[in-house]
């Protein structure tokens, strides 16, 4: 009872909170994202109110009938899953509707729906939203069947859950009403910062606390991953976000750090949320599904704990590449470049670790569109992995800087790595946490790994000749000594690979619809569409619970 | 721990079976290249402190930027001109690391979808940026850039122009006690043709005092945006003798 | 902190015993799955997330 009523008010107390200062904002942005606050907190006061079993409180028990310990807590990770899908189908339309904006700019709605306002949204949708999910869902499965043990501190995990959407609807929301604080990748402003440093905290909590009372002696590298994800994403996090409110009652705050500090802080930060983000938690991912699917260990788990360090050893330092040639210092500039460079080392270690897993195996290629879909993720971690310490090297990256090329990089990576190996989990988990035998479709799974691997290519090949028109196009000088373009003519130039940009981008949303419905599908009805079989893995269900917790018979 | 797989690892590594080992491991390396590379940048400013004629924005200005990054202008525009030969034809003088010392938080950009702002500031006139906002494609035809008419209907609205300059001087931005106490009607003064600036321009030297966007009677949102634009990379004369002694000594570009 | 020499002695310290400090975490880190009894231990590691599927290796 007394958990009951203390849950309860701290929902009453963050009600009232946010309600007075919804009403006493200073500017209308903040007062509406007070308000959900207000609306998050009365949800989560209905919740701790409705939910107990008060026959039993008085009676003297716990509020609920126990939770069943002999299985793992899939709750949460049910939501991710489908949280994960739902964002990706948002983050990659407005990723589609912002390439038709640079193709064709009247379809820029101002204010709320100009280009600038709408590309925090897509970064952060699919970053943050699609592949935050993604992360959180896949972290809080994998911890789980690695160390035989059941989630910690259950209602916590809810609250991560429930609490990074809210942080997601709060940083979205923002960016369309104009609340940013004008870093890349950083955008929400201090009081959504707060919140999500509360969330992952907690999620930090609940990782470590699920780690501590494992069955298992040894920790799998899947967790050395992710745990490192979670810490580094943390201080990243804090630093690069510290700020003054310009009042505690308005969205505007002042960063701490300006001009040259500022900038090596921000792509200190931008680089390892790429590093840790959407590598180190992915490649925690990667450990995991890759030899499951294959059913086979990883071809070195040696080469994995090299990996793993030279990894967080080398990434940490190369931020200074996003600031080749400027007002930085030159030591900080060629720092950058030399441990990006020797990043690839360990990105291809991994890399051919992962893909060598498969090694007597690859026959599986032929009939497994999951497996595909992981091989193909891992083919663009190696190839990206390679394109970007080129792009690091300074006479490279004088050309490159500023173009599109960089924007086909990164989306080879996202789309390529992140996005891949994502679908592959999902289909992974999909089945299984709902007691499937498996998807609706297999023949499905294939549809979608071919539109979404010619979307890439699109998208890639575009961009890629896109960066470097408009690199050699700034660059080009007349006989007669002068500039010969204007920066328009280069604007102009590029224009058919915008379309085909865009083009590539709905073959990949297309693809993503597909699995939307496979996974839905699989979901609601849990029927098997009638088709030619794909090969599938048998599951255990009976063995998939904790060590510890089996009782004795 | 159940005893039964306990037994092969019981030699095992102390890092792989403790958590908290690991995370403080992990936590470790990551700190390390952090603070190496970040940590000296913050006494090095004194390299880059004293080049004549940087000067904390007006409040107009400061109102400005604000919508520059409410906008995102900076995920199409750089404000970061790197020293080659076609860039500084392009756009003018490379960029000190001094002009964009009283930038919280800078604004030097990643991506050209549309050219660099760094010396914008004087290369057009008021009336141009105003019908280049409200529709790009009528001044130059290949832009791709959306339409910002909103800006000149907007009023000018600053929750409170005091706080921020307040705020921005806790942050090391150095305005004077004269600077915070006058920010509310230097923010009006600047654009408006009637008051007298020159109090004003005296305490932020080569500030521009005019109507910006074409309508006396209104202080609106268009005025503030071109304040801005109209005062980026002009603090600085980098054909003077002192700014050039200065450029001698910025080595590493 | 205005202390010019400040910098100057940081950046020493970087590229002197920090980095020195650094590689000898990072190769010992590196060497350790080399260990004797590291191959079999990194074995014993890699299948335990099969342990609940009776159907591999």
């Amino acid at each position: 009872m007394v958990t009951v009523i203390s849950r309860a008010g701290i929902w009453l107390v963050l009600l009232l909170l946010s309600f007075a200062a919804m009403l006493a904002a200073k500017d209308s942005g903040f007062a509406i994202h007070m308000g959900v606050f207000a609306l998050a907190a009365l949800i989560g006061l209905w919740v701790s109110i409705s939910k107990p079993d008060y026959s039993r409180l008085a009676k003297g028990l716990g509020p609920k009938a126990l939770a069943d310990n002999t299985r793992y807590y899939d709750d949460v990770i049910r939501w991710g899953v489908i949280a994960t899908v739902f964002w990706g189908m948002a983050g990659f339309l407005v990723g589609l509707v912002i390439a038709l904006q640079l193709s064709w700019p009247d379809l820029n709605l101002e204010p709320w729906l100009n280009f600038g306002r709408m590309r925090p949204l897509h970064t952060s949708a699919v970053i943050f939203a699609f592949g935050g999910n993604a992360l959180l869902a896949t972290s809080f499965y994998v911890v789980q069947r690695t160390c035989r043990a059941r989630l910690a501190f259950e209602p916590l995990a809810r609250f991560v859950f429930w609490g990074y959407q809210l942080f997601i609807v709060l940083a979205a929301t923002g960016y369309l009403l104009g609340i940013s604080q004008g870093k890349e990748y950083a955008e929400p402003e201090w009081y959504v910062d707060i919140w999500l440093t509360i969330v992952w905290v907690s999620y930090l909590a609940v990782f470590v606390g699920t780690i501590v009372k494992r069955s298992e002696p040894h920790i799998y590298v899947a967790n050395w991953f992710y745990l490192s994800f979670i810490i580094t994403v943390a201080l990243l996090h804090l630093v690069n976000n510290m700020a003054i409110p310009v009042s505690f009652l308005g969205s505007q705050s002042i960063s701490f750090f300006a001009g040259v500090q500022g900038a090596l802080v921000q792509w200190w930060y931008g680089h390892n949320a790429v590093g840790f983000f959407l590598t180190a938690g992915f490649l925690g991912m990667m450990y995991y599904f890759v030899p499951k699917q294959a059913q086979r260990p990883v071809y070195s788990y040696r080469l994995s704990i090299i990996h793993f360090w030279a990894l967080i050893f080398l990434y940490i330092w190369a931020g200074p590449h996003h600031l080749h040639y400027t007002a930085l210092p030159d030591w900080a500039q060629t720092l950058g470049m030399v441990f990006s460079i020797m990043l690839w080392m360990p990105s291809w270690g991994g890399m051919i670790n992962g893909l060598m897993t498969l090694n007597g195996a690859w026959d599986k290629l032929r009939t497994d569109p999951v497996l595909r879909m992981f091989v193909m993720s891992l083919a663009f971690y190696g190839m990206s992995t390679f394109e970007g310490p080129m792009m690091s090297v300074k006479a490279v990256n004088s050309l490159s800087h500023y173009t599109n090329w960089t924007i086909g990089h990164v989306h080879s990576g996202a789309l390529g790595w992140n996005g891949m190996v994502t679908f592959g989990a999902i289909y992974y988990l999909t089945p299984r946490l709902w007691g499937r035998e498996q998807m609706y479709s297999l023949r499905m799974v294939n549809w979608h790994f071919w539109s979404a691997t010619l979307g890439i290519v699109f998208y890639a090949a575009s961009m890629w000749v896109a960066g470097i028109t408009q690199g050699l196009m700034w660059r080009e000088y007349g006989a007669d000594g002068y500039l010969v373009n204007s920066f328009a003519d280069a604007v102009a130039a590029i224009h058919p690979m915008y379309v085909l940009r865009a083009f590539g981008g709905l073959l990949y949303l297309g693809g993503a619809a597909v699995m939307a419905y496979n996974v839905w599908r699989t979901i609601a009805k849990g029927d098997i569409r009638n088709e030619a079989p794909l090969y599938n893995i048998d599951q255990n269900r009976d063995a998939d619970r904790p060590l510890t917790a089996v009782p004795a018979e | 721990m159940s005893g039964q797989t306990k037994q092969p690892f019981a030699w095992h590594g102390a890092l792989e079976r403790n958590i908290t080992l690991l995370g403080v491991f992990a936590f470790i390396a990551v700190l390390f290249g952090g603070i190496i590379e970040i940590a000296p940048l913050f006494w090095i400013d004194n390299t880059i402190e004293k080049v004549k004629g940087v000067r904390p924005y007006t409040p107009l200005e400061q109102a400005g930027r604000d919508i520059y990054i409410r906008e995102g202008c900076y995920l199409c525009h750089s404000q970061m001109i790197r020293p080659f030969r076609d860039e500084t034809e392009r756009y003018g003088h490379y960029s000190l690391a001094a002009e964009s010392m009283y930038d919280h938080p800078f604004q030097w950009g990643s991506e050209r979808t549309g050219p660099d702002l760094a010396r914008v500031g004087g290369k057009y006139s008021d009336a141009w940026h105003v019908q280049h906002l409200t529709a790009p494609r009528s001044v130059v035809p290949e832009s791709i850039m959306p339409n910002y008419a909103f800006l000149a209907k907007n009023e000018l609205k600053v929750p409170d122009i005091q706080a921020e300059i307040k705020t921005l001087s806790l942050t090391g931005v150095p305005y004077t006690k004269e600077d915070l106490a006058k920010a509310a009607a230097d923010l009006k003064a600047q654009a408006d043709p009637n008051a007298d600036s020159a109090d004003l321009i005296k305490r932020y030297p080569k500030a521009q005092a005019r109507d910006f966007d074409g309508d006396p009677k209104k202080l609106s949102e268009m005025d503030a945006l071109i304040a801005y634009l109209q005062v980026l990379g002009t603090m600085v004369d980098t054909e003077s003798a002192a700014a050039q002694e200065h450029l001698a000594k910025e080595k590493g570009r | 902190m205005s202390n010019p020499d400040t910098y100057q002695n940081l950046r020493q310290f970087a590229d002197s015993w920090g980095l020195l400090a650094m590689v000898i975490f990072f190769v010992a880190a590196c060497a350790w799955p080399y260990r004797p009894g590291g191959r079999k231990a990194g074995q014993e590691a890699s299948t335990m997330i099969f342990e609940e599927d009776d159907h591999v290796r």
